[in-house]
C-alpha cells in the first residue's frame, strides 16, 4: 500500500513519519512515534481517553486522519511536564487522588490544559462541561473535578 | 471526607491507628499522571504480529463446515488456528480449584453455543489483514433452537445448551442441580402469618465497560519461555489456566501485568492469553490480540442476569416469620465462575435479619446468553436489590417506617443465622441508626436506643425443627435431546454416607498479639 510522508511538530519537536492512507492519528502516536500516552478506549469518539491538542484545541486522536495534521503542533500528555517538574495540573491530580486505574488520566488531563488554557479560572459548571467527553469508569469525577480546580487555584495563587 | 464515628463499639477497638482516616498516596500515581504506566498494549515488540477471531453470527448453531482455505491464502496471515490447534481444547476456569467440569472450548469446534462465541483465530501482519481474512472464512451453520431465559430453559423440552450440563442447570457435588437452604419450617410460618408478600425481581447483565480493552500480548522469550504482557486483573490465576489449555508447566511463562486500565471483574476470565500464547507457540513472533470496543461491549463476559421470587410472611407488628426464595443466576453457555455465583446467592440468604423460618432454593442455569462472569459482588448484588426492595414494601404493608422495620428485624449478637452460624459482630442496627442521622430521617426514641449487642440470643437463637423433604427419584433430564448429544452419564455414584457426628469444636486458638486477627469477624473474637 502507497505510504504518505507527513510532518508535523509532536511536543514541541520536528517528526517525520510515513503513513498508510486512513491511518488515524492515533495509531500514528502510539505504534510509528512510540508516544504511548494517548490511549485506545473504544476507536469510535465515545470516552476521549485518546484525546491530544492540536494546535492547542481539544480533539479526538482516535478520529483525527494522520495526515490531516501535517505542519501543525500535537501535544500530548508525554510534553506537559517541564523538563522534570510535573505539570500544574499532574501535581494536582496526584495530591488530590484523582485517579484510580489511570487509563482515561491522560485524555482527562488534555482536557483539563485545553480548558486552563483558554480560561484560567473556571467555575465548577465550567470543568465538568470541560471533561464531560472523557469517561472515567471508575467513576472518580468528583475529585477529578477537584484537582482541576486545585490547579487553576494554584496558578492564581501564582499570578 | 471520611469521619470515624468511635463513638460506636469504642470499647472493642484500639485507637492507635495509623493510617485509617489518612490519606496515602498510591505507588501508581506518579505514573498515572505522566501517562508512563505500563499497560500491557503499551508494548511495541519487534515484528509484532496480530491475531482476531472469527466470531458465531449464531446463538446456538451446529458448526457443518469451517473453511478456512482462502483465509490461509489472504495477504499477510502468517497463521489460522482453529480448535484441533489448542491442545486442551475443553477448560473450566474453576477446575484450577477442582470445581465443576471442563465445558468451554478455547476454539468452538463442533457447536457453538452463544453469538461471539470464537470459532477461528487468524495470525496476520496487521488487523486490517487479520480482519480481511476473516471476511474469508466460510462457515456453513445449523441453527438449533436458543434458549435464553432461565425458566424457560429449566422446562421439559428445553434445548440443551452444554452437553456437559445436560439439564441446563450446574451440578453441585456432582448429585444437586441448585444450592439448598432449609432453616425451621417456611410454609406452616407463612400460613400463619398475618400478611403474605410475593414478589419477583429481575437483573439484567451489566457489561463492566472497562476504558481499557481485554486483551495480551506473547513474544517468545530468549530462554524458551513466553513473555505475556497482559490486561488480567487475576495474574497467577491466569498464568494456570494457560498452562492447562496449552498443556505445558507454568513455568513456561512470564506474566507481566498488575497495571489494568478498569476492571471490575470482567478481567478475571482469561480471554485472551490462551490463543495469543498459541499464536507466538505457532509462529514464532511476538503476538498481540486486543478486544475491539464492540467485541468488549458484545461479546465480553457481562455481570450475569438474576432472577429472584421472594415470598415473605411478616406478622403485624412487623417481626419477618418466614421467608422463601427461588432465585436463578443466568450463567450464560458456559459455567466461568457463575457456579459460584450461586453459592454466594444461596450464602447470602436471607440478608442481614434474624427469620426463624427460612427457605432458599438458588440454581445457576445455562442459556444460549454471553457467559457471565465475576463483577463487583456477583450473586449477593441483586439478592440485596431484591431483598431490600422487598423489605421497604414489606415495611410499607405493616405501615412502619422502612428504617424502623430493618432496626426491628436486624440481626443481633447471638442470633442463630439461618445457616446455623451465631451470629457475631453484627452492626446492622448502628449502620441504620448513623444513615438515619445523616439523613435527618426521624426514627423513634426506642429505636434509637436499640443495639446489635443487646436483647440478641436466646429465643432468637433457637432452631425450629425442618420438615424433611421426600425426594422425587433422579431421573434422567428431562430436556430435549439431539443426536448431536451426548448420551447422559449412566452411572451415578450412590450417595455418600451421612457424616460422622458432628466432634466438639476444638478449642479457640489464643489470640494472636496483633490486632488483624484479634479484630477479626473470622477469629470470632472481637466480641464474646
Amino acid at each position: 500500500m502507497a505510504k504518505t510522508a507527513l510532518q508535523f511538530r509532536h511536543n514541541g519537536r520536528d517528526v517525520a513519519i510515513f503513513v498508510d492512507g486512513g491511518t488515524n492519528l492515533l495509531v500514528a502516536l502510539r505504534e510509528l512515534i512510540g508516544d504511548m500516552t494517548p490511549k485506545f478506549g473504544c476507536g469510535q469518539g465515545g470516552c476521549g481517553t485518546c484525546s491530544v491538542l492540536i494546535d492547542g484545541e481539544l480533539h479526538l486522536s482516535c478520529l483525527t486522519l494522520a495526515e490531516t495534521v501535517a505542519g501543525r503542533s500535537v501535544e500530548t500528555l508525554d510534553g506537559i511536564k517541564d523538563g522534570p517538574n510535573l505539570h500544574p495540573l499532574q501535581r494536582a491530580f496526584a495530591d488530590n487522588f484523582a485517579a484510580q486505574c489511570g487509563y482515561c488520566t491522560p485524555g482527562m488531563l488534555m482536557a483539563a490544559k485545553a480548558l486552563l488554557d483558554r480560561n484560567s479560572q473556571p467555575s465548577r459548571a465550567e470543568v465538568v462541561e470541560a471533561i464531560s467527553g472523557n469517561i472515567c469508569r471508575c467513576t472518580g469525577y468528583e475529585p477529578i473535578i477537584n484537582a482541576v480546580l486545585a490547579a487553576a487555584s494554584v496558578s492564581r495563587a501564582r499570578a | 471526607m471520611l469521619e470515624l464515628r468511635k463513638d460506636i463499639f469504642a470499647d472493642e477497638r484500639d485507637d492507635n491507628l495509623k493510617e485509617i482516616g489518612k490519606g496515602t498516596q498510591r505507588q501508581d500515581m506518579l505514573g498515572h499522571v505522566t501517562g508512563t504506566s505500563p499497560y500491557f498494549d503499551d508494548h511495541k515488540l519487534q515484528g509484532m504480529l496480530h491475531l482476531k477471531v472469527v466470531r458465531s453470527a449464531h446463538s446456538h448453531a451446529r458448526l457443518r463446515r469451517v473453511d478456512t482455505s482462502e483465509a490461509e491464502r489472504s495477504q499477510g496471515v502468517r497463521r489460522v488456528i482453529r480448535g484441533s490447534d489448542v491442545p486442551r481444547n475443553l477448560n473450566t476456569l474453576l477446575s484450577l480449584i477442582n470445581f465443576g467440569k471442563d465445558d468451554e472450548p478455547s476454539l468452538a469446534v463442533d457447536k457453538v453455543r452463544y453469538k461471539g462465541e470464537p470459532i477461528v483465530a487468524i495470525v496476520a501482519e496487521s488487523p486490517r489483514e487479520a480482519y480481511e481474512a476473516i471476511a474469508k472464512v466460510k462457515i456453513d451453520y445449523e441453527p438449533l433452537p436458543a434458549v435464553f431465559d432461565v425458566e424457560e430453559a429449566l422446562k421439559p423440552g428445553a434445548p440443551v445448551v452444554n452437553e456437559v450440563y445436560p439439564k441446563n442447570t450446574f451440578t453441585y457435588y456432582e448429585t444437586y442441580d441448585h444450592q439448598k437452604l432449609r432453616f425451621g419450617d417456611a410454609d406452616r410460618a407463612l400460613a400463619s402469618a398475618d400478611h403474605v408478600l410475593e414478589q419477583r425481581y429481575e437483573m439484567s447483565p451489566i457489561e463492566h465497560a472497562p476504558t481499557e480493552t481485554n486483551g495480551s500480548i506473547a513474544a517468545p522469550d530468549t530462554n524458551g519461555r513466553y513473555i505475556v504482557y497482559t490486561s488480567t486483573q487475576a495474574l497467577f490465576f491466569s498464568v494456570d489456566t494457560c498452562a492447562k489449555i496449552l498443556d505445558v508447566p507454568s513455568n513456561t511463562f512470564h506474566f507481566i501485568g498488575g497495571t489494568v486500565g478498569g476492571g471490575f471483574g470482567g478481567k478475571v476470565d482469561t480471554l485472551t492469553e490462551p490463543l495469543c500464547i498459541l499464536g507466538a507457540m505457532l509462529t514464532g513472533r511476538p503476538v498481540r490480540y486486543v478486544f475491539g470496543r464492540e467485541e468488549e461491549m458484545q461479546y465480553g463476559p457481562p455481570r450475569g442476569a438474576e432472577r429472584i421470587y421472594i415470598k415473605d410472611g411478616v406478622t403485624r407488628d412487623g417481626r419477618i416469620v418466614a421467608r422463601k426464595i427461588r432465585a436463578y443466576f443466568d450463567s450464560g453457555a458456559y459455567t466461568r465462575l457463575s457456579s459460584y455465583a450461586a453459592v454466594k446467592c444461596a450464602a447470602h440468604l436471607p440478608g442481614p435479619y434474624t427469620i426463624p423460618n427460612v427457605y432458599g432454593d438458588v440454581y445457576c442455569v445455562f442459556t444460549n446468553r454471553t457467559p457471565a462472569t465475576a463483577m463487583r459482588g456477583f450473586g449477593v448484588t441483586a439478592m440485596d436489590f431484591a431483598i431490600e426492595c422487598q423489605m421497604d414494601k414489606l415495611a410499607h404493608l405493616v405501615g412502619m417506617d422502612p428504617m424502623e422495620f430493618r432496626i426491628l428485624n436486624a440481626y443481633r449478637d447471638g442470633d442463630m443465622k439461618a445457616h446455623r452460624r451465631e451470629a457475631k459482630n453484627t452492626a446492622l442496627i448502628e449502620c441504620v441508626q448513623v444513615a438515619a442521622e445523616k439523613a435527618k430521617w426521624p426514627i423513634r426514641e426506642e429505636f434509637k436506643r436499640m443495639s446489635s449487642r443487646k436483647d440478641g440470643g436466646g429465643a432468637r437463637a433457637a432452631v425450629t425443627p425442618t420438615p424433611r423433604e421426600t425426594h422425587a427419584p433422579l431421573a434422567a433430564p428431562p430436556q430435549q435431546r439431539t443426536t448431536y448429544d451426548r448420551p447422559p452419564v449412566a452411572t451415578r455414584e450412590p450417595p455418600p454416607p451421612p457424616p460422622p457426628p458432628v466432634s466438639p469444636p476444638p478449642s479457640r486458638p489464643t489470640a494472636p498479639s496483633h490486632g488483624a486477627t484479634r479484630f477479626s469477624s473470622v477469629f470470632g473474637t472481637r466480641r464474646r
